[in-house]
């Protein structure tokens, strides 16, 4: 996947002013505006189901931009813009539904959709609902997913798994009494404690959504020029979460989350940043999780407490295991 | 899943004790530093790879114990014809049901997914039961069960011929395995010079312990039959190590919570009952005497191979063989090659795109290899405990 986004966009021409524009890949741009910087991000939504334990498509739209500004230090959202493509016959009053989700995640976050656009498609020519939000920021100072260096530490906001365990469940039928819910929700808030306790020793940030912790820690890792030790004890995970995913086959690691942020973080404000983290709600279940070291660059090293193995990058859809 | 299974599941976790994995393996250490010579030991279960990978064990064995992994892995060791059968069938009209990662493994020309996207009926199944509701709601169709695994899927599929209801649009294309032949196969190979056995514990739940007593007393071989949890893994390898050294050329269980002497006497009646034992080729491996198991004559009008006449030789007719001749999937499943030798691995083989078999499983030794980088060196990465 992230071969195929880098050969499309390879395409564009660079933008001259960008501080972070498209060939670095990380969660948005920055454009500078006078002595600030201006984010800019947009993600397009689609989930099957549309409605799942924890939140909706709604709620996961709202989240996922506000989310991806503040990972680049905006954790005050200036206005969203939202626009829908619905298929024809979608019932209205899912729509409806949507609708009060999308207001009511806003509030939380703190943002206003400013403006926004509706298509129509045929019956068939798309699948239910797509969603589009695009949203900007401002910050003084760009948090790039590239920061880290020997000796930071690396600090998880809280439990890994929930969202895409919860789809999958949902998806594939699978009959779990478990609780199983998503996380999805907006952390800017938390962010915004966790970057004013680390007081600008909070060098490098992440959402691990798709493609799980794995997937962020090694992007983290690769732009950096690091390695990163992780220490899969302390790795928060819940009960049901780590049981279904033994079940199933499946690593939390490689598992999507919606309301989780990954930080490195300079060794010396480490204990202070988790301390404002887990005085947030959203953060109480934070933890240090693992140390960025100079040696195995790119490459995170899982340490399973039993002996130490590469964390593998996921490839493709996660399926059940069948043997 | 209900919370019992999941109380379950949070219990296997105490066979993930640190503390007891850490004296393991220390004592696993003094005894391999005892010995005169390096060690070679084989597993034959693609699930104990996936369990030594996945844990990291392979960072803290010692370096003169060599944990080689042998033909464990059920969807590596079918071989190229049987999956061109099943493809053939599917060209034909035939619904295949079959297990998930069976149809990506790729034939002679061409995968079960491939035959699927060029629009065959293919449907991956998770129990051989589901092809019974399969066949009851396509009634007017050929409904082909491509039954593959060792022992512990065989004998599901036993109970399912072995049921009176069986619908009449239902057969069995049986490329099903028995394990104790190969280990011989392996043993007999005088260049792999393995020292010890690690068996597999699931099949010995079906087949009992006792079926390796004569194995290990011919070839002067211990047997330990161990579980999947990282303790498991490791106790059974230090109870091998030390039946090598002392030359007692036994089997022990250190599985005793699931497996017993005789095992399942039930579900080997049943078993036997459906299949008889016939030569094959394994893929990559040999011809194996008794290695494949058939159906027997009374269950030949379950027999998919009987019911239809499949053309293997017109559909060989001028195909370009892929690149999979090129595959070193055999030297590789005796533990003579590591994946790393093969000139396809991590080039034109991947996850994404398998040439050989053991890139496609999820207990295939190239594809753990490419998930969990093979063996990196990780010695020189000092403890990192959090918070020091």
């Amino acid at each position: 996947m992230r071969t195929l986004i880098s050969d499309f966009i390879a395409g564009f021409p660079p933008a001259p002013t960008a501080l972070i524009g498209l060939a670095a890949m990380d969660d948005g741009a920055a454009l500078p505006v006078g002595d600030q910087f201006l984010i800019v991000t947009t993600d397009s939504h689609v989930v099957q189901p549309i409605f799942f334990p924890g939140g909706d498509i709604g709620r996961l739209s709202i989240s996922g931009t506000v989310n991806d500004l503040a990972m680049m230090g905006a954790t005050e959202p200036l206005g969203l813009t939202c626009a829908l493509v619905i298929e024809e016959g979608f019932p209205r009053e899912q729509l409806e539904r949507i609708q009060r989700s999308i207001q009511e995640t806003c509030r939380e976050a703190g943002a206003t959709v400013v403006t926004g656009d509706t298509k129509v498609m045929g019956r068939g020519e798309v699948d239910g609902v797509i969603l589009n939000t695009t949203g900007v920021g401002l910050t003084r100072r760009v948090i790039p997913d590239s920061g880290l260096r020997p000796g930071d530490r690396i600090i998880l906001t809280g439990t890994i798994g929930d969202h895409g365990l919860a789809i999958m469940a949902r998806r594939h039928n699978l009959s779990m009494d478990a609780d199983l819910r998503s996380d999805v929700a907006p952390i800017n808030r938390l962010v915004a404690e966790a970057i004013a306790a680390a007081n600008g020793s909070l060098v490098a940030m992440k959402d691990p959504t798709r493609g799980g912790l794995s997937s962020a820690l090694h992007e983290m890792a690769d732009k950096s020029g690091v390695g990163i030790v992780l220490d899969e004890a302390s790795v928060p995970v819940n009960a049901s979460v780590r049981a279904a995913a033994e079940l199933l086959g499946l690593d939390p690691m490689h598992i999507a989350n919606e309301g989780k942020a990954v930080m490195g973080v300079r060794p010396e404000a480490a204990a202070l940043m988790l301390a404002a983290l887990r005085a947030h709600p959203l953060g109480a279940r934070a933890a240090i999780v693992g140390t960025c070291i100079a040696e195995h660059r790119g490459q995170v090293i899982l340490d399973t407490g039993l002996g130490k193995r590469l964390l593998a990058e996921p490839e493709g859809e996660l399926l059940p295991r069948i043997c | 899943m209900n919370p019992a299974t999941i109380d379950a599941a949070v219990a296997q976790l105490k066979f993930r004790d640190p503390a007891t994995a850490k004296a393991l393996v220390g004592r696993l250490h003094e005894i391999v530093a005892s010995l005169p010579r390096k060690i070679s030991v084989m597993h034959v279960c693609g699930s104990h790879e996936q369990a030594i990978a996945k844990f990291g064990l392979r960072s803290v064995l010692p370096r003169d114990l060599n944990v080689i992994m042998g033909p464990g892995c059920p969807v590596c060791i079918t071989d190229m014809p049987e999956v061109d059968e099943a493809v053939v069938l599917a060209q034909q009209g035939a619904r295949i049901c079959t297990y998930g990662d069976m149809i990506r493994v790729p034939g002679t020309t061409r995968s079960l997914a491939q035959a699927q996207a060029e629009g065959a009926n293919v449907e991956v199944v998770y129990s051989v039961s589901q092809c019974l509701d399969i066949a009851r709601a396509h009634p007017d169709e050929e409904v082909v069960f491509f039954a593959t695994g060792f022992e512990t899927t065989a004998v599901a599929t036993a109970a399912v011929a072995l049921d009176a209801n069986v619908p009449r649009n239902l057969t069995i294309l049986s490329a099903h395995k028995y394990v104790p032949p190969a280990m011989e196969i392996v043993a007999r190979t005088p260049e792999t010079r393995i020292e010890g056995f690690l068996a597999a514990g699931h099949a010995a739940i079906i087949t009992g312990w006792g079926i390796f007593e004569a194995f290990a007393a011919e070839h002067r071989v211990p047997v330990v039959v161990a579980g999947f949890e990282p303790l498991d893994i490791l106790a059974g390898l230090v109870k091998l190590v030390e039946l090598a050294r002392d030359g007692r050329f036994e089997v022990a269980n250190m599985y005793p919570r699931c497996v017993t002497r005789e095992g399942n006497l039930r579900a080997q009646e049943q078993m036997w009952q459906v299949f008889e034992l016939r030569g094959g080729h394994w893929r990559g491996i040999a011809f194996v005497p008794d290695g494949n198991l058939v159906l027997r004559e009374a269950f030949a009008h379950l027999d998919a191979r009987r019911r239809f006449t499949i053309d293997l030789a017109s559909f060989y007719d001028g195909v370009p063989r892929s690149l999979t001749g090129q595959c070193i999937c055999g030297p590789i499943m005796t533990g003579l090659a590591a994946p790393t030798d093969c000139r396809l691995f991590g080039r034109e083989c991947l996850p994404e795109s398998p040439v050989g078999a053991c890139m496609v499983s999820s207990e295939g030794t190239c594809k753990i290899w490419h998930q969990y980088g093979g063996y990196p060196e990780l010695g020189d990465v000092r403890e990192h405990r959090v918070g020091d």
